[in-house]
């Protein structure tokens, strides 16, 4: 192959600690290039951009680009070697324009103008040469996710980057940003630029990338052309073993736990119809921003149907407040674990009590019993495999995988009649998610009636036994899910129930 | 007498507005660059004071007035400097900090005041700005005397709030300081040093809130007292959220705020003594909160106000 190598990485080596994060890895990347690199959360993939791009100063190794070698730990000069990076969190001033976030630090501080027609022209071309359509004036904090990483690839493009590195660009997309984020990239690719991006998603690896390198515990395990390989043989490079997400066996339910007739919440949710049975998952499958977040405070007790009424074992549900639901049975996983999940300050032992403080065995007399707390905690942290952190340490500490096994342990120890799951998977690792499913698909099998709101097709095929979809507030009718691929659940996403009946 | 009304009418009100006007101008455009990269600086009080009472100390001791003046905006540079030392790269409490400002560059100001000139029954004065009348355009009826009799330091203030306004929304340095102020791991991948930027930012803004001290000691009066700043201080606070940050808004909310009391003062004698005094005092700061109540929920709060800033961290 000709095709010039424009980026390479030798033997970095990067410490944290006892902690080696990277050992010794050797990368190279093409002009042209859509490179993946997978691997599990933890194994170094972020800690090596990073020293690529120069927040970090790697302790053996060099970074070659376009045949120089960049010194460590400069950021600019990264931007000036034509690096560009678009992190996971995205570095944007809500507040701001588009326009604003693209050309700050452009010009030299001392200018008298911000030359915000010609940077207007030029933005305008590079959105149309890349298919990122942008509104060059709209404050950013008013766009969608996905216009927002188009502002921050944008801002890359605009200093002339000829190589992107993405941070696990999906993580925070819905499914069709993804999709469109990675035909967009290969549309990048094909005008000569070259990419990386980071990912633990294997299909979406193996549908995007060129090539492919695997990275577990801080070295590079193997590298492979995405057409030449499999999903099963990636999960395992990547996790090391086989990994097998359980199995859903199927069983008769029991009677219904919770019932939805006819609820109306405000102008989010109309005309909502469901049950839940004890023993039985129903997948709700939609889009996000789609009635999901009230749906769950619905269930949650944090919102009042404006009409139409909710059955909780078959009487009419108390008046609405998260304790109340929380004494009912009534178990939850929050859709944002870091906003309504866990406080992350706070010691594990404390988030997992924090529903529960007022129960006698958790408090008395108006002091809360600590040792019975940690007891409780240490037991979570047990049962559910719950690592990186003893009870005492801030819950923030945790990875995502583990800060959910917690939430998730800290409902499913109480047996819950009914188990609310909103995107209980979303942004974790191959191991963490199969262990959740393992979790979720258990507490099925021990008769809790489960609610599992997910926009992933995968998830919801392999753990529901019936599937609505939600439409701008609406719900389909249900449908079991051996009758449900993925061709009629996107027809039903997409609004038109009756073509996909 | 005159009606209660007809008190609008009269260049004299107008004059007086804009002369009672400068030091809040100075003072809230100081606090709103400030603000603008991110800073609460509530030392606002201590450096007015402070610059009042330096600025009038160099006149009294043969200065020059505009020596005065820069010598008042080199004082508040230096507390800024203090200010920003402690909150930016230390990121310390941005509220503690600000009010141990306040409390040092007051009594420090008292103190110095007291070193040098001794107690005496009337206090000492110097000659301070004189009104400069603009050619032409203060011979025009009623607007000439209202507009265009001020003294130097308030067209300063005018044309000082017009330039900010242009720079915070045109240039490149004006950018980096909104941008640093909502994100400054934002600005940090574009290239731009948050921590210089809000380091200048203090800098410059304390400078002004000296400046606005030092007019009330060198063109509104002409001697020092310590108590002298009377909450202008937290005025300027005040309407940094009335002004949602906007320094072409803080100046026209330095001009209401200055009518109200303006206004109030001339009230006093038109009504005469059958209400107390005390009342009157009261209008600006009741009507200020109440334009604040209306103003306030649509203001646009720098995302990162008041939040530190550290390398490496999210």
């Amino acid at each position: 192959m000709n095709v010039p190598v424009v980026l390479r990485l030798e033997g970095i080596t990067k410490r944290f600690g006892a902690l080696t994060a990277n050992d010794d890895i050797t990368l190279e990347l093409r002009q042209g290039e859509l490179l993946a690199l997978l691997g599990e959360n933890g194994a170094g993939k972020t800690t090596l951009m990073n020293i690529l791009f120069g927040h970090y100063t790697a302790d053996a190794g060099r970074v070659i680009a376009f045949s120089r070698e960049l010194p460590p730990g400069k950021p600019r000069a990264a931007i000036e070697a034509g690096i560009g990076m678009v992190h996971q969190h995205f570095a944007l001033a809500a507040n701001l324009t588009v326009l604003e976030n693209v050309i700050a630090g452009t010009r030299p501080l001392g200018a008298l103008g911000l030359g915000s027609a010609a940077a207007r022209t030029r933005l305008a071309a590079l959105s149309a040469k890349f298919g990122l359509a942008v509104h060059p004036d709209a404050r950013v904090g008013d766009l969608s996710v996905g216009e927002r990483q188009r502002v921050e690839i944008l801002k890359s493009l605009y200093r002339d980057a000829k190589v992107l590195i993405l941070d696990e660009p999906t993580a925070v997309l819905t499914h069709q940003e993804a999709e469109q984020l990675y035909r967009t990239l290969r549309g990048m690719a094909e005008l000569g630029l070259s990419i990386i991006f980071i990912s633990h998603k294997l299909h979406e690896v193996l549908a995007a990338a060129d090539r492919v390198t695997v990275l577990r515990g801080g070295k590079v395990v193997a590298e492979r052309r995405a057409s030449e390989t499999t999903k099963d043989e990636l999960a395992e490079l990547m996790v090391g073993r086989r990994v097998a997400r359980p199995h859903r066996e199927s069983q008769a339910p029991g009677a219904i736990a919770l019932r939805a007739s006819g609820i109306d919440v405000g102008t989010t949710l109309k005309a909502i119809d469901f049950e839940v049975r004890a023993g039985e998952t129903l997948g709700i499958i939609g889009v996000s921003g789609n009635g999901q977040h009230t749906l769950v405070r619905l269930v949650s007790g944090l919102e009042r149907p404006t009409a139409g009424q909710l059955e909780l074992y078959g009487a009419p549900a108390p008046r609405p407040s998260p304790r109340g639901f929380v004494a009912a049975g009534i178990g939850r996983i929050p859709e944002d674990r870091h906003a309504d999940g866990a406080v992350g300050e706070m010691a594990v032992w404390e988030n997992a009590v924090l529903e529960r403080v007022r129960e006698p065995r958790f408090s008395a007399g108006g002091l809360v019993r600590r040792a019975a707390g940690r007891a409780f905690a240490r037991e979570i942290i047990e049962r559910f495999d719950v690592r990186g952190g003893s009870e005492d340490s801030p819950i923030r500490l945790l990875s995502g995988g583990n800060m959910q096994k917690l939430i998730l342990g800290r409902n499913l120890a109480e047996s819950p009649r009914i188990l609310i799951a909103a995107q209980p998977t979303r942004g974790l690792d191959e191991g963490a998610v199969a262990a959740v499913h393992g979790e979720i698909l258990a507490a099925r099998r021990a008769g809790t009636a489960v609610l599992l709101i997910s926009e992933d097709l995968d998830e919801i095929l392999a753990l529901a036994d019936r599937v609505q979809a939600i439409v701008k507030g609406r719900l389909s009718p249900a449908i079991p899910v051996e009758q449900a691929d993925p061709r009629r659940l996107g027809l039903m996403m997409a609004g038109s129930w009756e073509d996909a009946a | 007498m005159m009606d209660a009304l007809d008190i609008f009418a009269s260049a004299g009100l107008w004059a007086a507005v804009l002369r009672i006007a400068t030091p809040l101008i100075f003072g809230t455009l100081g606090a709103l660059i400030s603000e603008r990269a991110g800073v609460l600086n509530l030392g606002i009080e201590g450096i007015m004071t402070f610059g009042a009472m330096i600025g009038w100390m160099t006149v009294y001791h043969g200065g020059d007035l505009w020596l005065g003046l820069a010598v008042a905006a080199l004082s508040g540079a230096v507390f800024g400097l203090l200010h920003a030392a402690l909150t930016v790269p230390l990121g310390l409490s941005q509220h503690v900090t600000g009010l141990g400002i306040t409390l040092f560059a007051s009594s420090l100001s008292y103190f110095i005041f007291r070193l040098a000139i001794p107690v005496s029954g009337s206090p000492p004065t110097i000659v301070p700005f004189q009104v400069i009348k603009i050619p032409v355009l203060s011979d025009l009826p009623f607007l000439g005397e209202a507009v265009f009799s001020q003294t130097a330091p308030t067209y300063l203030a005018i044309a000082l709030a017009l330039v900010i306004a242009y720079a915070l929304a045109r240039t490149p340095l004006g950018l980096a300081i909104r941008i640093v102020g909502e994100n400054p791991h934002a600005a940090e991948a574009q290239g731009i040093d948050p921590i210089r930027v809000r380091i200048g930012a203090v800098v410059f803004g304390s400078a002004l809130m000296a400046m606005g001290g030092a007019f009330l000691t060198l063109a509104a009066f002409n001697s020092f007292f310590p108590t002298m700043v009377q909450g202008r201080g937290w005025v300027c606070i005040a309407l940094v959220v009335f002004a949602s940050w906007r320094p072409e808004r803080a100046l026209g909310g330095a001009l209401l705020f200055a009518l109200f009391d303006a206004y109030q003062l001339r009230l006093q004698h038109v009504v005469g003594k059958a209400i107390p005094y005390q009342l009157f005092l009261m209008i600006p700061y009741i009507m200020s909160i109440l334009a604040l109540l209306v103003m306030a929920r649509r203001a646009r709060v720098p995302q990162a106000l008041m939040q530190p800033f550290r390398r490496g961290e999210r």
